[in-house]
């Protein structure tokens, strides 16, 4: 691996003056993908900035409205201990019990996840699905995406040369409705999602679909949004026939490639099948069955 | 169970906690790369990052200008080697093919295979002098597959290569075929045309890893008094010797190889790849050595198995499997030596089958030398047989242990090499199978199957060396040279107990280096308890000779009239003149000096090992992907001196199989570079991917062994091939026929994607 | 290249070292502190072999640079339990042939142990979760397991009321 200085600011500001320096930069989390890609030779930097020092980064929050506020560089391990979470946002835990493992979880958190920008991050489609939005940060202020908008391509994120992502901004959920997201891999740990699909769902008192959110990962170069299953499925009874809608209309919108994880009819099939589950898990949750 | 009389045994049979234990569990023990030497410095290897190349240049002048670097080499600093063949017990390798493997010399055959070697201050600088080391070459077209390189305008490996038959002879034209196997017995064609039944499949298996968790390393120093000293990881420390001895041209007595704590080898660890380069940076260096792999290299340029191809026929007649007849053809990688031979002679061993003709093909292929995986040949080749029979007896009706029980290989059952079994266990595991709770419970609910699967593996026999101290209190040090992998110490110092009649806690069992005990040949082929075992025992007969010498003198009773039990010395005519181990011990110095027992052989009366098992899977049908939910593995373990370590053993070779079943395969794309070099893409089974693995041990003891050792840690892989496919089978409806049963495949076949 | 000064806590005892940025915890553990135990299975974070105690949390620490162990309390397989004073998990993995050729064993109980200090009593499905980042390839898990569970009861017997 070649050489680097690193450097450990203990605020947002002191972290933007780094960033400002002139010098190549890349971010320190978790570290779980940025020293392997340092160490392979597959990213470089002059300076590695390890953001586990500013508090504004490590910890999250529950806020009066019911949103959940969660800083970038928050050991993911630490959010799906925390029963309010749990109870909350189990989606948000779906995703943050299968990145990696125990000792992934330690230490990766749900920025360095975004910000790694794989097509086939587990925490993406998650977000996406719950309507999450991400504040980025310089030293000339912030501003705010939603998480769609955040994947401009495999390994590379809307972020611009000085900023960081600062956090993660989760809307509550409302009555009657229910987040689910899961993936398929080959084994039942330590893979990477073959495809996958989170969910929201929301119906009405008399079991009526009001509104849904489809986001599916590993089926194209970025995250994606699939519009077209949530219209598909609103205005109708949450039933199985229903979800049969989205599934393929999921299926329709995946562009998948075929690589060493899967093939593009798999793909495009499992885009089908997680996208129906979801939709079942989600449901459950409004039962409250799981 | 225990299916035939053995003798009552105070320490066999027992499960005591193994010698080496506390310091493998407090992080104390010393694996290869744990070693650091006074001075120690690093190497790393360059590789071709072509899978077939013509190497035209390389220029190592950027990378030794570099500061901290100290050497580098090429394979212009191996000498010649001859064009011989060396045993290695369970494999051979031919030494120029071998030296070739080692530092390409003209042609890189796979992607990874080693062109050069650099040694620096720090494993960081080393990384970085490996790429400023420029090697041009001149990219050839690949060969991957097996089919594909057997025809005849593939493009070749060697041009100067040819099939050599069973006779001796080559073939006329130059060929990827290194050569052919050929088991014939009986009218194969006669019985095909007389069965009720009659079958025919073709089936492939990808090339797979033994994904031993500790990458290979090896750690030299090239001494100033021209002697060599290696510590490495392997299973057989004198092949390293010998293999380092013939490839760097030096006398044996010049090399020792020390021997670390070995984290894994499955057969992977028998070969040799780092040893004579970071001898021979050592030597140019003059400090002392260490390379050790990275995961990477470890899959693209160690020594993974064959990915094969096989075609197979079979027919049964009034409910007995009369003819069988198949083509082998397996995949050698990048020079000759695959386990074809090993998987025609596996193939129809559990079945008594009176015609047969079994050909298998050598052929090479632009992947790495493979090399032995535990029970070599015999699982590609059982997952083919047992796939096709299970098919065959649906349509007979029987059920399917019921036809292995009536169609099973007894003693004096012939193999397909002409040579009758001794007694063997084979149909009492397919009786345990059929009485196994697992077999009696219903198979309910939907998508789920169940599948039942035999297997074979020979076991070895092979050269072991021993030597045992009795020490003056009584204690004893077994100095062993076969390497322990997993629990050697413990089974032969138990073997060693039961012989001296003393506590297994007072034997002590070390490794030891090549300097310190006779030959041992590697620990594979299931050899090490059973064969080291052999010498152990011999070795405990020799001290109590020496017991009974000593006591002659010390109680004054004619050696005649003296009797060796448990552990004392007593007279055969007066009971009351006795002496016991401790005491004779403890008066050695007065009676003729220190008693040592030693014990050097070639093991004969090795005994065959064969299971049955049975696997319940459920298959998801909307994603493909296989539960493993319950499994059941039943074995003839002939005596199980430490029933723990022997069902450790099993459960190792089942989870093993069930990877190679369901996910575990190499992934090259079309130039041959191998793209899931790492455990996040190369998916071994997790914790999360296996249940608790049941049992059965049945034994029937060898015959050839004091204790009735058989070999255990092969068989096991065997099975679970054919015995997941089948269940698989069951679940779906669906036969699949090629391996990995990948959640890709099985979704794309169900929905015919 | 500049190495960097670093304090920490290991296995009870303040150390210092010094460190290059680029090197890994895993490197610095194993090179630098003579603190072989954790073992490099695959150097990518896919094995759990080179598990360690960071702040009371289990991690690979071939995915921690040395660096970040300022002011930081490590356990490392050395700092778990010695010859005679085994903690049960060593124990049990002993008395179960939980280990064979014991190269992810220090992994297994370091990753273990955490499980143990957060969740006493942790049901087969959850200790297989827990350990789902450590790879065995010789025991086919089984014997690990029955390990842990039996280290969990035994814990639970000597426990105070």
């Amino acid at each position: 691996m070649e050489n680097f200085d690193y450097v450990a600011p203990r605020s947002l500001a002191e972290a933007y003056a780094t960033l400002g320096n002139g010098r190549s930069s890349l971010m320190l989390a978790g570290g779980t993908d940025v020293i392997v890609q340092l160490r392979e030779g597959r990213k470089r930097c002059d300076q590695l900035i390890d953001l586990k020092h500013i508090p504004d980064l490590m910890t999250f929050q529950v806020n009066s409205d019911g949103s959940l506020e969660i800083g970038a560089a928050a050991p993911l391990a630490t959010l799906y201990e925390n029963a309010e979470i749990a109870r909350r946002f189990p989606a948000i835990v779906d995703a943050a019990t299968i990145i990696g493992g125990t000792q992934i979880q330690s230490r990766a958190s749900l920025g360095g996840n975004l910000c790694n920008a794989s097509p086939a991050a587990d925490s993406s489609p998650a977000l996406m699905a719950l309507g999450a939005r991400l504040v980025i940060g310089s030293s000339s202020g912030t501003r705010e995406i939603a998480v769609e908008d955040f994947f401009v391509g495999p390994g590379r994120s809307a972020l611009q040369p000085g900023e960081l992502l600062v956090k993660i901004v989760v809307p509550a959920l409302r009555e009657n409705a229910g987040a689910f997201y899961h993936r398929f891999i080959p084994r039942n740990e330590m893979d990477i999602a073959v495809a996958s699909a989170g969910v929201l769902l929301e119906l009405d008192g008399s079991g009526q679909i009001t509104r849904a959110r489809v986001a599916l990962g590993a089926v194209g170069p970025t995250p994606i949004m699939v519009p077209a299953a949530a219209q598909a499925v609103t205005g109708k009874a949450a039933n199985a026939d229903t979800f049969a809608l989205a599934g393929a209309a999921a299926a329709e919108a995946a562009t998948p490639i075929t690589d060493m994880r899967g093939s593009i009819a798999q793909r495009k099939h499992l885009a089908s099948v997680l996208t129906v589950r979801a939709f079942e898990g989600a449901l459950a949750r409004i039962k409250g069955d799981s | 169970m225990t299916t035939v009389d053995r003798p009552s045994y105070k320490v066999i049979g027992t499960r005591p906690i193994r010698p080496d234990g506390v310091e493998k569990v407090t992080g104390q023990a010393q694996y290869g790369a744990d070693i650091r030497p006074p001075g120690l410095v690093y190497g790393r290897i360059v590789r071709s990052p072509h899978a077939h190349a013509r190497i035209l240049s390389i220029d190592t002048s950027e990378a030794e200008a570099m500061p901290g670097v100290l050497a580098v080499v090429t394979s212009r600093d191996l000498p010649t080697a001859a064009d011989k063949v060396e045993e290695l017990g369970e494999t051979a390798v031919n030494l120029r093919e071998l030296s070739e493997n080692i530092l390409a010399h003209d042609k890189a055959l796979y992607h990874g295979h080693a062109v050069a070697a650099v040694a620096a201050t720090s494993s960081q600088i080393a990384a970085e002098a490996v790429t400023r080391v420029k090697v041009t070459y001149e990219v050839l077209p690949p060969v991957l597959d097996v089919r594909d390189a057997m025809r005849p305008d593939a493009p070749l490996l060697n041009e100067n290569r040819h099939t050599k038959a069973m006779d001796g002879s080559l073939s006329e034209k130059p060929s990827n075929i290194a050569s052919v196997v050929q088991f014939k017995g009986g009218d194969v064609e006669a019985a095909f045309a007389a069965a009720d039944h009659v079958l025919e499949r073709e089936y492939s298996t990808s090339m797979v890893h033994q994904g031993y968790i500790e990458p290979h390393n090896s750690t030299a120093n090239w001494n100033s008094d021209g002697t060599l000293t290696i510590w490495t990881s392997t299973q057989g420390s004198f092949v390293v010797r010998a293999q380092v001895a013939q490839v760097l041209k030096l006398p044996v007595s010049r090399v020792r190889v020390i021997p670390m704590e070995i984290g894994g080898g499955f057969g992977g660890k028998i070969p040799i790849y780092l040893d004579p380069v970071a001898a021979l940076l050592s030597k140019k260096s003059g400090r002392p050595v260490q390379i050790t792999m990275n995961r990477t290299e470890v899959f693209q340029a160690s020594g993974p198995t064959s990915g094969t191809h096989i075609k197979v026929k079979a027919g049964i007649k009034d409910g007995k499997l009369t003819a069988v007849q198949a083509t082998l053809s397996y995949e050698a990688g990048a020079y000759p030596g695959s386990p074809v031979g090993a998987g025609c002679m596996c193939m129809i061993s559990p079945y008594n089958v009176e015609n047969f003709d079994l050909t298998g093909y050598d052929v090479v292929v632009n992947k790495p030398k493979t090399s032995a995986y535990r029970a070599p040949g015999a699982p590609a080749a059982s997952f083919a047989i047992e796939s096709l029979l299970d098919e065959l007896v649906k349509r007979t009706g029987s059920d399917p242990l019921e036809f292995r029980l009536s169609n099973s290989s007894r003693e004096n059952t012939t193999m397909v090499t002409g040579v009758p079994f001794p007694r063997i266990g084979a149909e009492e595991t397919v009786r345990a199978a059929l009485d196994s709770p697992h077999y009696k419970s219903p198979m309910e609910g939907p998508n789920r199957g169940r599948g039942v699967a035999s297997g074979f593996w020979f076991n070895a026999g092979l050269q072991s060396s021993v030597a045992v101290s009795v020490n003056p209190d009584g204690t004893v040090n077994l100095i062993q040279g076969s390497i322990d992998i997993g629990g050697t110490r413990a089974s032969l110092s138990m073997q060693l107990a039961e012989t001296l009649g003393i506590g297994y806690d007072d034997i002590r069992a070390t490794v030891v280096d090549t300097d310190s005990v006779g030959h041992n040949d590697v620990t594979g082929g299931s050899r090490t308890t059973f064969a080291s075992g052999l010498a152990v025992h011999e070795a405990g007969l020799d001290i109590q000779r020496q017991m009974v010498q000593r006591a002659s003198a010390l109680l004054n009773v004619p050696e005649d009239n003296l009797e060796y039990v448990g552990a004392e010395v007593r007279s055969k005519s007066d009971p009351s003149k006795r002496i016991s181990f401790t005491e004779i011990a403890s008066k050695s110095g007065q009676t003729g000096g220190p008693i040592v027992g030693k014990a050097s052989l070639s093991a004969r009366g090795v005994g065959a090992a064969f299971g049955t098992h049975i696997a319940d899977v459920e298959v998801d049908p909307g994603t493909g992907k296989v539960t493993v939910l319950r499994y059941t593995a039943v074995q003839d373990v002939g005596t199980a001196i430490h029933p723990a370590y022997v069902e450790g053993q099993i459960h190792g070779g089942v989870a093993q199989g069930v990877g190679w079943a369901i996910n575990e395969e190499y992934y090259y794309d079309e130039q041959g570079h191998l793209l899931n070099s790492s455990f996040l893409d190369y998916r071994m089974p997790t914790t999360l991917d296996l249940p608790m693995i049941e049992t059965v041990l049945v034994e029937v003891p060898n015959p050839g062994h004091p204790y009735g050792v058989r070999g255990v840690g092969e068989v096991p892989i065997v099975p679970p091939l054919a015995a997941i496919a089948n269940a698989v089978a069951d679940a779906t409806g669906h036969r699949f026929t090629v391996l990995p049963l990948s959640p890709r495949r099985i979704v794309e076949e169900l929905y015919g994607l | 290249m500049r190495r960097t000064q670093v304090q920490a806590t290991i296995n009870g005892e303040r150390v210092e070292f010094l460190c290059e940025p680029r090197q890994s915890l895993l490197e610095v553990l194993r090179e630098e502190l003579n603190l072989t135990g954790a073992k490099e299975g695959c150097n990518n974070g896919n094995c759990g072999a080179c598990s360690v105690l960071l702040n009371g949390r289990v991690v690979n620490s071939c995915c921690v640079l040395g660096v970040e162990l300022e002011g930081a309390d490590l356990t490392t397989i050395e700092g778990i339990g010695q010859a005679g004073s085994l903690h049960p998990l060593q124990q049990t993995f002993l008395e179960e042939a939980a280990l064979q050729c014991g190269i992810c064993t220090p992994g297994f109980i370091v990753s273990a142990k955490a499980l143990l200090d957060k969740e006493p009593h942790p049901d087969e499905h959850r200790v297989r979760w827990w350990l789902a980042n450590n790879l065995c390839r010789c025991t086919g898990y089984d014997k690990i397991v029955r390990a842990v569970l039996k280290a969990a009861d035994q814990m639970e017997e000597v426990k105070p009321v």
